[in-house]
C-alpha cells in the first residue's frame, strides 16, 4: 500500500501538484487520469522521488519515503519496479541483458539463476526466445513497453509504476499490455500505480482510479462508478469519447 | 549568477560520480568498454593528424629558416618541441573535446531524455557514477597515451615530409631531433594530458546529464560542451604554462 498526503510540487513558481492525499492499495491496479498536462507524471515521478516534493508525504507500507536518508531510498528502491512512457530500456544492452541489468546490479545469483529468472519473467510477457539478443531498436514499440515490463518486475518488486503504459499502441496491443499488468499485479501482489489517459483502460483494470485536473484532486472511484460520476471536469473527461456516454445511458436505461 | 549556477551543479555532480561504485566487477567491464569506445576507436584519428601536422610543421620550420646562418638541427628540433609541449597536447585536447567530448554528451543526453537515466535511478544505482565515471576514468588514462602516440607520428610525419619534398636531410632532420632534448618538457605535458583528460570527459557528461527536452537540445547540449571544454582547455594551459614551465 502507498500512501500519500498533501502532496505540493512547483516548477519555477507554477504549482503543477496542488494538495493530493490518497492510497493505493495492494494487488490492484490503481489508475492516475486526467487530461494532458494535468499533472499525471509529475504526480507518479514525485511519488518514487525522481521529483523532490515541496510539500506532503509519502508512505510506502508506513516507510515515510519523504524524510528517508539517501540511503534508505536507495533500499527502498529496490522494491520498486517502473515502466516509462517510451520504454527506457538501455540501447546498448540487448534485451535479455536489459532484464538481467538489475538482478547484475543487486543480486548475488550464479549465472544460471539469473538466466532462468530471466527467461522466465521474458516469457511471462510473452517475448520468444528469438528476441532475446536482439538490441531494443530492433523490436517494436510494444515489445520494448513488455520488455520494459519485465524488467520492472525481475526482482519481484513489492511496488510497481507504469507511466502510460499504452502510449503510442494500437487497441489490440494495448488491451494485451493492460491485462498483463493486471495480472501481474494480482500475482505477485504488488501496489501498482498507472497513469492513463486512455479510457479503455480505465473500463479493463480501473480497480482504483483518481481523476486530477490541474493539480488538483477531481474525484477517486473505480470502474464500475466512474459512468455515473457527478463531476463536471471528469465527465467532460470521460465522455470525450461519445462511445461511453453511450455506454452509460444504455446502462441507466437498463435498470430503469 | 549563471557561472556559479553551473559551476555548483558540476562540482555536486562530480561528488555523485565519484562516491564508491556499486558493483567493481560491472564497473570494471563498463570501464574497459569505455576504453575501447572512446580510446582505441580515437587512435586511428590522432596517427593521421599527428604525422600530417608533424609534416606541416617541419615545412613551415624549413621554409622560414632558409638561412645559412641558421643551423639546420633547428628544423627537427622545431618540429619536436612543438608537437611535445601544444601540438600533442593542448591541440589534440583539442580536437579530442570534438570527437570525444561531443560523443559523451550525445550519449549521455539522449539517456536523459529517453528517461534511461531515470530508470536506472529508479531501480537504485547511481547513476551518475555509473554512466560518468568509467568515462571519466578511461579518458584521464588514455590521453596521456594517446600523447605519446601523437608525439611519435607527428616526428615520423616530420622525417616523412621533410626530407620527401627536399627541405632537410634525414640526417639532419634526426640530428635536429635528438638535439638539446628537455624531458621535462615531456614530464610537464603528461600533467597537462592529465588535466586535459578529465575536462574532456567531465565537462560534456555534464551537459549530457542536465539536458532537457528531446533530440534538439541535445545536439545544443553537444554544441555548448565542446565550445566550453575549448575555452576551458585553453585556460587551463596558461594556467599550467605559468605554473609549472
Ligand atoms: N521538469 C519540469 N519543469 C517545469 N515544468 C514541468 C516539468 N515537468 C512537468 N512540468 C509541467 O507540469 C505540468 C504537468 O505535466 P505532466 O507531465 O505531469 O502532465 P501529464 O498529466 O503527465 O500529461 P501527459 O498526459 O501529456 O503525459 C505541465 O504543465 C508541465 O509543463
Ligand atoms: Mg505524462
Amino acid at each position: 500500500m502507498i500512501r500519500v498526503e498533501n502532496l505540493i510540487k512547483s516548477f519555477e513558481g507554477k504549482t503543477v501538484l496542488k494538495g493530493i492525499t490518497t492510497e493505493f492499495q495492494k494487488g490492484q491496479t490503481n489508475l492516475i487520469i486526467g487530461r494532458s498536462g494535468s499533472g499525471k507524471t509529475v504526480l507518479l515521478k514525485s511519488i518514487v522521488g525522481l521529483h523532490e516534493v515541496d510539500q506532503g508525504s509519502i508512505y510506502y507500507d508506513d516507510r515515510d519515503f519523504t524524510r528517508m536518508k539517501m540511503k534508505e531510498r536507495k533500499l527502498l528502491r529496490q522494491e520498486m519496479g517502473m515502466v516509462f512512457q517510451g520504454g527506457a530500456l538501455f540501447d546498448s544492452l540487448t534485451v535479455e541483458e536489459n532484464v538481467r541489468f538489475p538482478m547484475d546490479m543487486f543480486t548475488n545469483q550464479t549465472a544460471k539463476e539469473k538466466e532462468t529468472r530471466v527467461a522466465y519473467c521474458l516469457d511471462r510477457v510473452n517475448i520468444k526466445q528469438e528476441a532475446f539478443q536482439l538490441s531494443p531498436a530492433e523490436i517494436s514499440g510494444g515489445m520494448q513497453k513488455r520488455v520494459a515490463i519485465a524488467r520492472a518486475i525481475v526482482l519481484n518488486p513489492k511496488y510497481l509504476f507504469c507511466d502510460e503504459p499504452n502510449s503510442g499502441l494500437d487497441p489490440e496491443t494495448s488491451l494485451v499490455i493492460d491485462s498483463l499488468i493486471h495480472d501481474l499485479t494480482v500475482d505477485l501482489n504488488m501496489t501498482t500505480i498507472i497513469n492513463t489517459h486512455d479510457m479503455n483502460s480505465v473500463m479493463e483494470i480501473g480497480d482504483k482510479i483518481l481523476f486530477i485536473s490541474e493539480g488538483e484532486m477531481g474525484w477517486i472511484g473505480n470502474k464500475s462508478e466512474i459512468l455515473y460520476a457527478e463531476n463536471k471536469k471528469l465527465e467532460e473527461f470521460v465522455f470525450a469519447n461519445r462511445q461511453y456516454k453511450e455506454m452509460r445511458d444504455a446502462r441507466i436505461g437498463k435498470e430503469s | 549568477m549563471h557561472f556559479f549556477y553551473h559551476a555548483g551543479r558540476y562540482f555536486t555532480l562530480l561528488a555523485k560520480v565519484f562516491s564508491k561504485p556499486e558493483r567493481h566487477k560491472i564497473y570494471i567491464k563498463r570501464l574497459f568498454s569505455e576504453i575501447d569506445a572512446l580510446g582505441v576507436n580515437t587512435v586511428g584519428l590522432v596517427v593521421v593528424i599527428s604525422i600530417f601536422m608533424g609534416g606541416i610543421i617541419t615545412l613551415q620550420v624549413a621554409y622560414n629558416m632558409q638561412n645559412p646562418f641558421l643551423p639546420s638541427y633547428l628544423i627537427g628540433l622545431g618540429n619536436r618541441d612543438t608537437l611535445i609541449l601544444e601540438f600533442s597536447s593542448t591541440i589534440l585536447g583539442l580536437i579530442l573535446a570534438g570527437k570525444i567530448g561531443s560523443n559523451i554528451t550525445s550519449e549521455i543526453g539522449s539517456m536523459r531524455v529517453t528517461e534511461q537515466i531515470d530508470s536506472l535511478e529508479i531501480m537504485g544505482v547511481n547513476s551518475a557514477s555509473y554512466l560518468i565515471l568509467p568515462k571519466i576514468v578511461a579518458v584521464v588514462f588514455i590521453f596521456p597515451f594517446l600523447y605519446i602516440v601523437s608525439v611519435f607520428f607527428g616526428l615520423i610525419g616530420g622525417m616523412l615530409v621533410g626530407p620527401g619534398v627536399g627541405a632537410i636531410t634525414a640526417a639532419e632532420y634526426l640530428n635536429g631531433v635528438q638535439y638539446l632534448f628537455n624531458p621535462h618538457y615531456v614530464s610537464f605535458s603528461l600533467v597537462k594530458t592529465f588535466v586535459f583528460g578529465f575536462l574532456v570527459s567531465s565537462i560534456p557528461a555534464y551537459f549530457g546529464y542536465f539536458v532537457e527536452g528531446g533530440a534538439f537540445e541535445v545536439g545544443a547540449a553537444s554544441t555548448k560542451a565542446v565550445v566550453t571544454t575549448n575555452i576551458l582547455i585553453l585556460i587551463w594551459d596558461l594556467i599550467l604554462t605559468q605554473l609549472i614551465m
